[in-house]
């Protein structure tokens, strides 16, 4: 491992919603350049992790360093500006706007045109356009999605409308990049396709973060896994020192099985 | 093109009076059209794009009027100093109430829009050192534009076409840029828009203050056009016919909005004629639109156009490729 300072340092996260310890004490560090997959049983913490990450909600207790910065108490546009970028396990994409739109919005913060520039279609509001359409031309072909720019986002189907959710999330040109069930509710070749569209983003120079149920992927795609249980760790490893963790067999993987797609 | 609506329907609105000098429903009926067109515009970047209601739109429209109607006749202001000062003072209101009242949503947002323009409309009809009261203000004199006066209808409807087409220019301008994206993207997900660093409580605020600059833009431009003014012209039901023009014409289309003032304008004209049955016929036609066009009249029929024509489209490729095989 590097010892270069993590670009994702957690300690002791709690996060409780009245009564329920959603998070009861995660620490986890994770480093440039890797794919780290968070993995778990349902109700594991798994999306709250995430979602106190984002800034949506404000932890219990614990801190969150990126890059060196603390991320508590910041509102979601903030952290984003940091550079984190996400998609949704439930679809959140803007549906009333077209594919190539949906990823001009993630270029937001690249942007820099104000609402009396833009009003009166200054110049540079033009060259600014130019520029956008450049940046989101090629968050498309890296995500393979540049037959259907011009379409409605909500007419695509389900496996493109994910892989939207990518593009436009890599338009903003995050460090790190969370992926939330990426794989849920693909076929078998979407789901290799997925695969490779996340390699091809870590060799791009984003540190992935990946929270997946569909272990092959999992299991063939990280470099780093963690376990997470009842809001705690469980265990946390490389993809083969997870698989013999008897504890993880245990409560989660059922049985020793090897993984491959 | 990106303006091609946009310079189509300059030129019909240029050509009317050319075509028909001196018709009321031009120069009359027209001017009222334009200046609905303005307030529709404004409502319909807060309402179509961002989301957002107001049922209190009239008051932002009041303020225009009743700032240039006292600066006028009170400290003999010239117009467009007066027309500024009742942008800033709308303006400022708006981003006032903007950051309170935009944490609302739907029916509470709706509830506290309805509560301001209330309030504002009882002012102008309380405070009658100011306003006049319930009388209203008259002998406002005409707009002075850089030593030009308007003072006929016809001077008055190429200023409010003109007026109106830089309202509409700048709403396509305004939707079709970051800002615009941003605002339709709160619109779509606030989860995700934040998530690409959208602050959702800024682009609201930002387009609350157009939304409320536009209406009393509007304002200033009737209280010289009509030379008098009352608060009948910004009651509560003035604002709900503003959200009626809105819906109407088709949410999040700026030419929709346009459409629907326009053509509640004309309603209203046209209904006039069945004197006691106008609400009845009014509401009628209303319901009968929303029931068959629930996308709103220019939405809906430019969709069906489209789709028609695209039917009638492939119709001609089946045929074609017919004779190709024939032949």
């Amino acid at each position: 491992m590097t010892k270069a300072t993590p670009l994702l340092a957690i300690e002791a996260l709690e996060q409780s919603f009245g009564g329920v310890m959603a998070l009861a004490g995660v620490s986890f560090q994770t480093h440039e350049n890797l794919i780290h997959a968070v993995i778990g049983p349902n109700g594991a913490g798994k999306t709250t992790l995430f979602n106190v990450l984002c800034g949506f909600y404000q932890p219990t207790a614990g801190s969150l360093r990126f890059n060196s910065q603390e991320l508590r108490g910041l509102p979601p546009h903030r952290i984003a500006a940091l550079g984190i970028a996400r998609t949704f396990q439930n679809l959140q994409l803007f549906f009333n706007m077209t594919v190539l739109e949906n990823v001009m919005v993630g270029c937001h913060l690249r942007a820099r045109v104000g609402l009396l520039a833009a009003a009166l279609r200054l110049p540079k509001v033009r060259r600014e356009e130019r520029q956008l359409r450049e940046w989101s031309s090629e968050a498309l072909e890296l995500c393979e999605l540049a037959d259907h720019a011009e379409q409605p986002a909500g007419a695509l189907p389900y496996g493109l409308m994910k892989r939207v959710e990518i593009a436009r999330a890599l338009a903003a040109k995050p460090r790190l990049l969370l992926l939330d069930e990426p794989a849920a509710g693909l076929n078998d070749t979407e789901t290799l396709a997925l695969r490779d569209l996340i390699m091809r983003i870590r060799t791009s120079g984003v540190t992935v973060l990946l929270v997946e149920h569909h272990m092959p992927l999992v299991m063939s795609v990280s470099d780093r896994l963690l376990v997470l249980d009842y809001g705690s760790v469980l265990a946390e490893g490389t993809p083969a020192e997870i698989q013999a963790n008897p504890q993880v067999i245990a409560a989660y993987l059922g049985g020793a099985v090897q993984y491959a797609v | 093109m990106r303006l091609t609506g946009f310079f189509i329907f300059a030129a019909s609105v240029a050509l009317l009076p050319v075509l028909f000098p001196n018709n009321y429903f031009v120069t009359v009926v027209g001017i009222a059209a334009g200046l609905h067109v303005i307030l529709a515009v404004g409502l319909n970047l807060l309402m179509g794009y961002a989301g957002q209601i107001s049922l209190g739109h009239a008051a932002f429209f009041g303020m225009g009027a009743y700032a240039s109607a006292i600066l006028t006749t009170r400290f003999d202001w010239p117009g467009l100093l007066a027309m500024l000062a009742g942008l800033l003072v709308a303006g400022t209101i708006a981003w006032l109430l903007a950051r309170p009242i935009l944490r609302l949503r739907g029916h509470y947002l709706a509830m506290a829009t309805l509560g301001f323009g209330i309030i504002i409309h009882v002012i102008m009809v309380q405070a009658t050192h100011w306003t006049g009261g319930p009388d209203g203000l008259g002998e406002i004199p005409p707009l002075n534009l850089l030593g030009w006066t308007v003072d006929d209808d016809q001077q008055w409807y190429g200023v409010i076409a003109a007026a109106m087409l830089l309202s509409i220019w700048l709403s396509l301008n305004m939707i079709d840029s970051r800002i615009g994206r941003a605002l339709r993207a709160v619109r779509g997900s606030e989860f995700a828009a934040q998530m690409m660093g959208i602050d959702a409580t800024r682009a609201k605020t930002q387009i609350f203050v157009v939304s409320a600059l536009f209406a009393a833009f509007a304002g200033s431009l009737f209280a010289h056009q009509q030379a008098f003014v009352s608060p009948d012209s910004f009651s509560l039901i003035i604002s709900v016919e503003l959200v009626t023009m809105v819906v109407l014409g088709g949410m999040a289309s700026t030419f929709g909005a346009a459409c629907g003032a326009i053509a509640l304008t004309l309603l209203y004209e046209g209904l006039m004629v069945f004197e006691d049955y106008e609400m009845l016929i009014h509401g009628a036609l209303l319901m009968a639109v929303m029931i068959f066009l629930p996308q709103g009249l220019f939405v809906g029929l430019s969709q069906g156009i489209r789709r028609g024509w695209t039917l009638i489209a492939s119709r001609q490729d089946v045929q074609d490729a017919r004779k190709a095989i024939q032949s």
